[in-house]
């Protein structure tokens, strides 16, 4: 076992937030938890580590009494946690925010502050009065500009991560978790969020904190738990706990592999692979010209609503831009017509994969091949050893961890379901690869493959675009071109700093 | 409209939501303050008033209207029982065949006759409505188990279970048609009290009741958080199985109470007994603004609802339409209303 360096933990400590001993679960034969332990002390911000199936998510169901263990004790504020049923007693010394939406999209704000709490009246009706009351109370302590009376599903992905955490801290619990709360969340976003952290844990509130961003757990947490396989391989002070011995902690005996992007070789007068020339559409990007060389990647940066993305589905003839010219190889390419830019020679990896990308029910084999069914036969049929030997190429290049590529994807970790998703795109033979924000929700394992894969794409003379505003994901490409309320505003080449990178997507100077 | 809630006070604030200004501030007055999504038929419930009263001078008159409203309460009924299952985010198709077999069944037991179909037995008449809500119990107890802890899809759970239920009530009787039956069992359905028919009362304090329950009950506000989304509800500590499992019986309750106002108006129960309504009772609900997805609309645009199809019914029959054509019209004005609501503006789901 790794050393576990549990001392320095709790100097300050006046209590336990959680603590959990000797923790024991397991699904069926499958042990995902061995004798795994955890203390909390109040006030603290820890983060929870590990790459996906460490056991994170299962922890945090244990902690929040979503399951019980099979073995083990878990404390909650010093004492015994309750029994399973008893969830209003969790829900006041425990809550979690989910990355999934745990609102009622059709009730307003003020009544999902108070789901299953709402204040009550005579004859024990709800209290309409008091609860508006009450909520709008809560919403301005939390400066938060909405009204109680709007509908849930109105609310920003920010709002709605605030609404959650006044709603914790309205029921009494003062531990939260946070699981990836970041994820979708512009930089801005995140500060914000994170000056609300700091103002809690001012005020006692305890923080466990789940994310795959390191920096972020460096910038708002003071302590750090890692777990790998089920078990906790390191408990430590994040002062005393540098990047790389995180990483190795986390990652354990597999071999990190340090990124080596080469720098693409570009003669200055070949015929770009993707050019973009004087690009507009309305509310959207104005004048945008970029050129990506054949074997180079290009970033392009920005903020949510910076117009990068719409100049991305531009690019894949999802949105039909008004003016301007895409040309791929030199050519003039086919805008606003998805079947015709695939065939000019776009691949396209959309963001959010589960929204834009997964067909859950289907196999591996048949999201790998989804756009390129018309190969494997006349007339519409399809060979299914055609396909077949397509796919078992295609899961050994992208290295897709499958049973088989009969396997339904929604069963593989989200690091895989990208490699699958990435490889949809490459199955049609691109000339030009847009992956946009690639890397998202995928651990750090399946991080390396993917950029190993964007490295393949580059040597075999693919232009790669890269829409991305994750420092980590930008690092790996040529240049990066970095777009602000629809124009392009700078361009960095390799070797930039993350200020310089951040002030520019922020549009400071 | 009276128990509609809000106070006044709370209205300034809304205008300063600056990053929601796209969304209609509630205003002041009450009719700001409903969604408009709730009245959206009211105007049209108006203008079918209004063409009434040209299409026949009788069609005003307070028998004819009492006459609408009397044959529409067993609908009404359930179309709340739809809508209270339908806000949950289920389904239930059986519910049509709860008002043949629940009356039937009873019927069958109360009639000494074997004869005329009965079973010999003669019971009661209250025994024999007792008989029918311990049908309804049944069948909503069933339905709820095999869809909350079975995890079967309600649609084709429900579907079986019309079937099977309208085969029963057939086969329990070989087809016939049951009459005379006991008096206190017809009571309900063909009394008046004060001028007014005994099952107009009971289906506007039935919407009364439920919409205050769905308004101001925790149980009420659990339904529209189960329908909106399970997972969250469960989070918070709402039973979401045992109150999933009560809506549905709480729903084949309110069909064979339909059952028995249907018994009692016609003096007799026909072995086709309810065939069909569902379809009325889904289109109802649906143009009253319940959502099929669930954790959406309010008993009071259901009502809205129920008394456009009514008159519009009743406005059809009245009119020289052909009685062959009646149906047609009356599924093209569904349609029409639904492609109005939508336009009207209908949230969209996430």
């Amino acid at each position: 076992m790794a050393a576990v360096d549990t001392a320095s933990v709790h100097d300050q400590a006046t209590g336990f937030a959680a603590e959990a001993h000797g923790i024991v679960k397991r699904f069926g034969p499958i042990e995902v938890l061995r004798d795994v332990a955890i203390e909390i002390p109040v006030g603290d911000a820890r983060a929870l580590v590990g790459r996906n199936g460490a056991g994170k998510s299962t922890l945090v169901s244990l902690l929040t009494g979503i399951y019980g263990a099979n073995a083990g004790e878990i404390r909650l504020a010093g004492q015994p946690s309750p029994s399973l049923g008893d969830r209003r007693a969790w829900r006041e010394r425990v809550a979690c925010v989910y990355q999934r939406w745990m609102m009622i999209p059709h009730l307003t704000v003020g009544e999902n502050l108070f789901l299953n709490n709402q204040p009550r009246g005579a004859l024990g009706l709800v209290d309409w009065r008091r609860l508006r009351e009450r909520s709008m109370a809560a919403l301005k302590e939390w400066d938060l500009d909405v009204s109680p009376d709007l509908d849930a599903w109105r609310l920003t992905v920010e709002q709605r991560q605030i609404v959650e955490i006044a709603r914790a801290l309205l029921q009494g619990s003062r531990f939260i978790i946070l699981d990836e709360p970041t994820a979708e969340l512009e930089r801005k976003e995140v500060n914000r969020l994170f000056d609300r952290i700091r103002g809690l844990q001012a005020n006692g509130v305890t923080f466990l904190y789940i994310s795959h961003h390191l920096e972020e757990i460096y910038e708002i947490c003071r302590t750090v738990t890692v777990m790998r396989d089920g078990r906790v391989v390191a408990d430590a002070r994040l002062k005393e706990f540098p990047k790389d011995r995180l990483v190795a902690a986390m990652v354990g005996d597999a071999v990190m592999m340090k990124r080596e992007s080469r720098p693409a070789a570009v003669s200055a007068d070949a015929v770009p692979g993707l050019a973009l020339k004087a690009l507009t559409l309305a509310n959207g990007f104005d004048a945008v010209d970029l050129e990506v060389a054949a074997g180079e990647c290009v970033g392009l940066a920005g903020l949510a609503g910076s117009g990068k993305d719409k100049v991305a589905e531009a690019v894949a003839g999802l949105i039909k831009p008004d003016a301007g010219t895409i040309s791929i190889g030199g050519r003039p390419a086919p805008a606003g017509d998805v079947e015709a830019m695939r065939a000019a020679g776009i691949g396209y990896v959309a963001r959010d994969r589960h929204v834009r990308g997964l067909f859950p029910l289907l196999s591996v084999g048949d999201n790998l091949t989804a756009t390129v069914m018309h190969q494997f036969g006349k007339a519409g049929f399809v060979s299914p050893a055609r396909q077949e030997a397509m796919v078992r190429r295609q899961i050994a290049t992208m290295g897709i961890i499958a049973a088989s590529g009969e396997q339904p994807i929604r069963e593989l970790s989200g690091g895989n379901q990208q490699k699958a998703m990435v490889g949809r795109a490459l199955a049609s033979n691109p000339k030009v690869l847009v992956l946009m924000a690639p890397t998202q929700g995928v651990d750090i394992a399946s991080k390396a493959a993917l950029y190993d894969i964007i490295e393949k794409a580059k040597a075999g003379g693919m232009a790669v675009l890269v829409v991305s505003d994750d420092l980590d994901e930008l690092v790996v490409c040529d240049r990066v071109e970095v777009i602000f309320r629809g124009r392009i505003t700078r361009s960095f080449p390799r070797g930039w700093k993350d200020h310089d990178m951040v002030a520019a997507i922020e549009g400071l100077y | 409209m009276t128990w509609l809630p809000q106070s006044k006070g709370f209205t300034e604030m809304t205008s300063t939501a600056s990053r929601t200004s796209s969304v209609a501030p509630a205003g002041p007055n009450l009719f700001a303050r409903m969604k408009m999504r709730d009245l959206v038929l009211v105007p049209v419930i108006v203008l079918v008033l209004i063409a009434g009263s040209f299409v026949s001078p009788s069609f005003l008159m307070p028998e004819n209207l009492l006459n609408v409203l009397q044959q529409s309460s067993e609908l009404s009924i359930l179309v709340i029982a739809q809508s209270l299952i339908l806000i949950c985010g289920k389904f239930d198709l059986s519910l049509e065949s709860t008002v043949g077999i629940a009356p039937m069944f009873a019927a069958w037991l109360m009639i000494s006759d074997t004869y005329i179909g009965g079973s010999g037995i003669g019971i009661s008449g209250y025994a024999g409505i007792a008989v029918l809500f311990a049908v309804g119990l049944v069948i909503g107890t069933i339905n709820g188990l095999l869809v909350v802890k079975l995890r079967l899809n309600a649609f084709i759970t429900t579907l079986a279970m019309l079937i099977l239920l309208r085969g029963i009530t057939l086969g329990i009787t070989n087809g016939q048609t049951l009459f005379d039956l006991p008096e206190e069992f017809l009571y309900l359905g063909n009394a008046k009290w004060f001028g007014v028919p005994v099952s107009i009362w009971i289906a506007g304090l039935l919407f009364l009741f439920f919409g205050l329950m769905m308004r101001y009950h925790r149980i009420g506000r659990a339904i529209y958080a189960i329908g909106g989304n399970p997972v969250a509800a469960r989070v918070a500590g709402i039973p979401v199985e045992r109150i999933t499992i009560g809506v549905f019986i709480v729903g084949s309750l309110l069909a064979a109470l339909a059952g028995l106002l249907l018994t009692g108006r016609i003096a007799s129960v026909m072995s086709g007994q309810g065939q069909n309504m569902i379809f009325y009772v889904f289109a109802a609900a649906v143009i009253g603004g319940i959502s099929l997805n669930g954790g959406q609309g309010r008993m009071i645009g259901a009502l809205t609802g129920v008394l456009l199809l009514g008159l519009l019914q009743n406005v059809l029959t009245l009119s020289s339409v052909a009685a062959f054509w009646i149906d047609a019209c009356y599924g093209a004005i569904i349609l029409l209303a639904l492609i109005v609501t939508r336009l009207s503006g209908e949230a969209p789901r996430e």
